[in-house]
């Protein structure tokens, strides 16, 4: 391997950003392939797949046999309101690798008491995103749960500008309706505001906060896994 | 798992940058119960210092030789580390699995 290679694909890693290295296993030969350039790129239907599936592998091109490094950054979970459903959520998110922070500035809700060995940041979530919280990026996954649009839409707001790769929001259809009003007149385009997924959750006929939270949970891994990954307008 | 596989990388490249031969292992296909998976690392220097796993310590001795020879040689190689049996006086898993290793040299 040439050490420019692998500078560069330690470069994107720690950048947050997703690459895979492509490699001829006949004779050694590489080139790395930045998330960006994947759509591009001659064997871009394999790439994408892996990206995924986050999964590195063997792959036939051309009679030659590849071995593809597959690097995506780890995935994180911000989940706003420190809520039952929040509760009930933690767990789940460590068994399926979710890196998880909730953030609630209600300092009666977001106690460690009730989060035990959870990132808990007790704070107005747009001023905790950059400081108390890494800044948000397309590998992260935002839930707002608060029902209350004070805590809930700049948190929104943020996941939005930043790309998160899904972005869920509780509430009824109507109370989505005036969200969607509100984004609108701070100036968030049909397609960004279309990006929310609300009502929240695949449709299991959740009603408990667990179902509820593995309704969110399936969503979110629905949306991280798709093939071709969401384009954002 | 003490280091990561990102770290392993992260380490070859500070490694190198030291100066040091580096040469890297990945495991790059597994059957059966492989105990580590598709795109472990382990890197490996000239003088047989190492980080990482390719297979939870069962055949590392043996891609360790494999590396130092790689580093000299420069050609990378596919290693294959299958059951160890009666017959095998070379490293085997004593898991029952299979995996096949790339080395590579780090220029």
């Amino acid at each position: 391997m040439r050490s420019d290679i692998l500078a560069a694909l330690n470069d994107e890693r720690a950048a947050r950003r997703a690459a895979i290295l492509v490699t001829d296993i006949a004779d050694g030969a590489q080139r790395l392939v930045r998330e960006a350039e994947i759509a591009a790129d001659p064997l871009a239907a394999v790439l994408a797949k892996h990206l995924a599936s986050g999964k590195s592998g063997l792959v036939e091109a051309d009679g030659r046999t590849l071995f593809l490094t597959v690097q995506v950054p780890p995935v994180r979970l911000v989940v706003v309101g420190a809520v039952h459903i929040s509760q009930a959520m933690a767990p789940m998110a460590t068994g399926l690798d979710l890196a998880l922070t909730v953030i609630d500035p209600r300092t009666a809700f977001a106690t460690q008491e009730r989060f035990p060995g959870v990132a808990l940041v007790a704070e107005w979530p747009d001023a905790a995103f950059g400081t108390t919280v890494p800044v948000l990026d397309r590998y992260c996954a935002l839930a707002a749960l608060t029902h209350d649009p004070k805590i809930d839409d700049p948190a929104l707001k943020a996941a939005l500008a930043a790309e998160c790769f899904y972005v869920g929001a509780l509430g009824s259809r109507k109370t989505h309706a005036s969200r969607v009003a509100r984004l609108t007149e701070a100036g968030f385009s049909p397609a960004q505001i279309g990006r929310i997924h609300a009502p929240i959750g695949l449709p299991i006929g959740a009603v408990s906060p667990a179902e509820i939270a593995l309704s969110v949970l399936a969503e979110i891994v629905a949306c991280l896994r798709r093939v071709p990954r969401p384009e954002v307008a | 798992m003490l280091s990561t596989d990102t770290d392993i990388l992260s380490a070859a490249q500070s490694w190198r940058r030291d100066g040091r031969a580096v040469a890297l292992a990945t495991v790059i296909e597994t059957w059966g119960s492989a105990p580590r998976p598709v795109g472990s690392h382990l890197v490996v220097d000239g003088d047989g210092n190492f980080l990482g796993s390719v297979s939870g310590g069962c055949v590392e001795g043996a891609v360790i030789t494999e590396a130092i020879e790689v580093i000299e040689a420069g050609a990378p190689r596919v290693l294959e580390f299958g059951v160890a049996d009666e017959t095998a006086w070379r490293a085997g898993l004593s898991c029952g699995g299979r995996i096949r290793v790339f080395v590579e040299r780090l220029d």
